[in-house]
């Protein structure tokens, strides 16, 4: 193998790496969590994040940033702790709100051709003005059966990998193996040449924000059956938890180059950092920026073999 | 006829408008009560969003991509730093500029070294910066409140017939910052670079260069707006800078700074300002609750954005 090709392959591989290193470094610091329970444990709050990432990366196939992810799943999470147990219809209707809301945003920013930062950025408030007109105190209740799922221990394999697998599994096949995918992260490499070939750009956008707030929603539901209740502001930090995930993942931020696998890697990455810091008894005043160090860590690794992969 | 035509098509000319139609609503709403107060009152808060606004100005327009998310970490660290080291002696207060300047000197060096040689978006260099200078703030920080210099605290409060000194110094800061992007080489090269960066380098210009003084240069503006609200507020606090992050981005934009770069104008920065402070009041006078006010404020942000954004699309 060259050296320009084994780069490559190194690159491809990296989120996968560092993930096992990480986990490698817990098992050693705290061989307990090396069990099915632990594991449970260690991995339970990795599944909304997953998915929320998995919902920034789409926005990110398309060249857009969204910066209100973390409160539109606040505002999920708020509705599914209180109208989706309460009164399941209005529940859903108000979670299919959310996603036409999304698809009517990617319609604006395509028509008016607005900056994603700006505009998602003013829905962030409008998200989290809604969740707390929903959910005013911290409060409400899951419903039993996202209770029951996210609580479900199969038998050998934990529910967090499981789910993980599944997450990561339908959006490779949606994005990577569909051919719709293929338009649909083409519009994000090079949208002229996807107009001319005839697919409506508005369609992608549309389609793609939409998906990201179908995605976003079951981020929120699945938040909701892990913590049981729900307050206005349980996600905010998803917004930046999100972008870094994907980049963490192997996206790029422009060009359509993104990988749904990848994402969910990057996601479960970034949870476990967060355990791995605390299992190393570290000062909590330290934990964020440990967490940057590790993500510049990552961006120089990859720069490095970046470089590599140039040198012919 | 002319002149009004030309100044309706100042792309700042939407962010005053809407101010002045929302300081309009308000004291309408109040029968005029008060109305000359929330004005001071405005320009005083203003002033905190315009000097971190200038500084994220010239980097967004930079080009697509480029944003400082440090800015809010960047304030922490410099205002608490700058605050435990002067503890509240009044000789200290220009060595405690002076090191809160340094402060936005090393957090704007550190951000250009990881996009230069990690070539990664800037969004994401700034991103993972703002969590280590956070770490540093909190772990230097340590719970503790230090007073400000009472001569700091009397100055950034002081008021001349109702205007803010503060505000009046940060107009004439605002008015150099213009004649540097439209009259100087750096600011030329600046714009040059967000419409074209090829073109710029090709053009024989040290695209480097102007980018990390444009970067050094956020980053100090940030760690001035440290400085002076941790005076104003009686002491750093290590949320300090939380809503500048959303409001420095948005002040940008509404004032008619091109997101996608290139295009950027200082007076509108004034106008965004004034409008997110007045706009914020207003729903309060209103007396609406806390979600229908944060409904309303993002709704109207967006509003305002899809008319002065439109109307640029037209005239390129």
């Amino acid at each position: 193998m060259t050296g320009p090709a084994f780069a490559r392959l190194l690159r491809g591989a990296l989120p996968a790496l560092s993930l096992a290193l990480l986990l490698g470094a817990i098992f050693y610091l705290q061989p307990r969590t090396m069990s099915y329970f632990g594991l449970n444990l260690l991995l339970n709050l990795a599944v909304p994040i997953a998915l929320a990432t998995v919902a920034q990366m789409l926005i990110l196939t398309v060249n857009d940033l969204d910066l209100s992810i973390g409160s539109y799943v606040s505002l999920t999470a708020c509705i599914a702790a209180t109208w989706l147990r309460d009164t399941p219809l209005l529940g859903l209707l108000a979670l299919g709100g959310g996603v036409l809301a999304y698809g009517a945003l990617g319609a604006l920013i395509h028509l008016r051709n607005l900056p994603s930062i700006v505009v998602t950025l003013g829905m962030s408030f409008v998200w989290l003005g809604l969740a707390i007109l929903v959910l005013p105190t911290p409060g409400g209740k899951a419903p039993d059966i996202v209770r029951a799922l996210m609580t479900w221990k199969p038998p050998y394999v934990p529910f967090p990998i499981i789910a993980c697998v599944v997450i990561a599994a339908l959006a490779h096949v949606a994005l990577m193996r569909s051919p719709y995918g293929a338009v649909l992260r083409g519009a994000g490499g090079n949208p002229r040449a996807v107009a001319r070939a005839g697919w409506s750009l508005l369609r992608v956008k549309v389609t793609m924000y939409m998906a990201a707030g179908f995605v976003g929603a079951l981020a929120g539901i699945a938040l909701v059956g892990l913590t049981t209740s729900a307050d206005a502001n349980i996600a905010l930090r998803y917004t930046l938890l999100s972008i870094a995930g994907a980049i963490l993942g192997g996206s790029e931020f422009v060009g359509g180059r993104v990988s749904p696998i990848g994402a969910v890697i990057g996601a479960i990455t970034l949870t476990l950092a967060a355990s791995f810091l605390s299992f190393l008894r570290l000062n909590p005043d330290f934990q964020i920026g440990a967490q940057g160090a590790i993500l510049i860590l990552v961006l120089a690794l990859r720069a490095l073999i970046g470089r590599a992969e140039k040198d012919r | 006829m002319s002149a009004i035509a030309k100044l309706a098509r100042q792309p700042w000319i939407f962010a005053f408008v809407a101010a002045v139609a929302v300081w309009l609503a308000t004291a309408a709403f109040t029968h005029g009560q008060g109305a000359g107060g929330v004005l001071s009152v405005a320009f005083t808060f203003a002033t905190f969003f315009v000097i971190v606004a200038i500084g994220q100005m010239f980097v967004v327009t930079l080009g697509p991509g480029n944003v400082d998310l440090s800015i809010p970490a960047t304030m922490t660290l410099a205002g608490t730093v700058s605050m435990k080291i002067m503890d509240g002696a009044n000789w200290m207060i220009l060595p405690g500029y002076l090191i809160a300047v340094a402060v936005g000197l090393v957090v704007g060096l550190f951000n250009v070294a990881l996009i230069r040689l990690l070539r990664i978006p800037p969004i994401i260099a700034t991103l993972s910066s703002s969590f280590v200078i956070q770490s540093a703030a909190i772990w230097y920080n340590r719970g503790l409140r230090v007073k400000p210099p009472t001569l700091l605290a009397d100055f950034t409060t002081a008021k001349i017939f109702g205007l803010p000194v503060l505000a009046i110094i940060v107009i004439l800061i605002a008015a150099v910052m213009h004649v540097v992007l439209t009259r100087t080489v750096y600011g030329r090269t600046v714009i040059a670079i967000g419409q074209n960066a090829r073109a710029a380098r090709l053009a024989g210009l040290d695209v480097g260069r102007v980018r990390l003084a444009t970067y050094v240069m956020c980053a100090v503006f940030a760690a001035s707006c440290g400085y002076v609200l941790a005076g104003f507020s009686g002491g750093a606090a290590l949320n300090m800078g939380q809503e500048y992050l959303l409001s420095s981005i948005a002040v940008v934009v509404i004032g008619g700074t091109s997101v996608a770069g290139g295009f950027a104008n200082v007076p509108g920065l004034w106008g965004a300002a004034l409008f997110l402070f007045l706009l914020v009041t207003m729903l309060n006078t209103f007396g609406l609750g806390a979600g229908v006010r944060l409904v309303l404020t993002g709704l109207i942000i967006i509003t305002v954005i899809v008319i002065a954004g439109g109307s640029r699309a037209n005239a390129r």
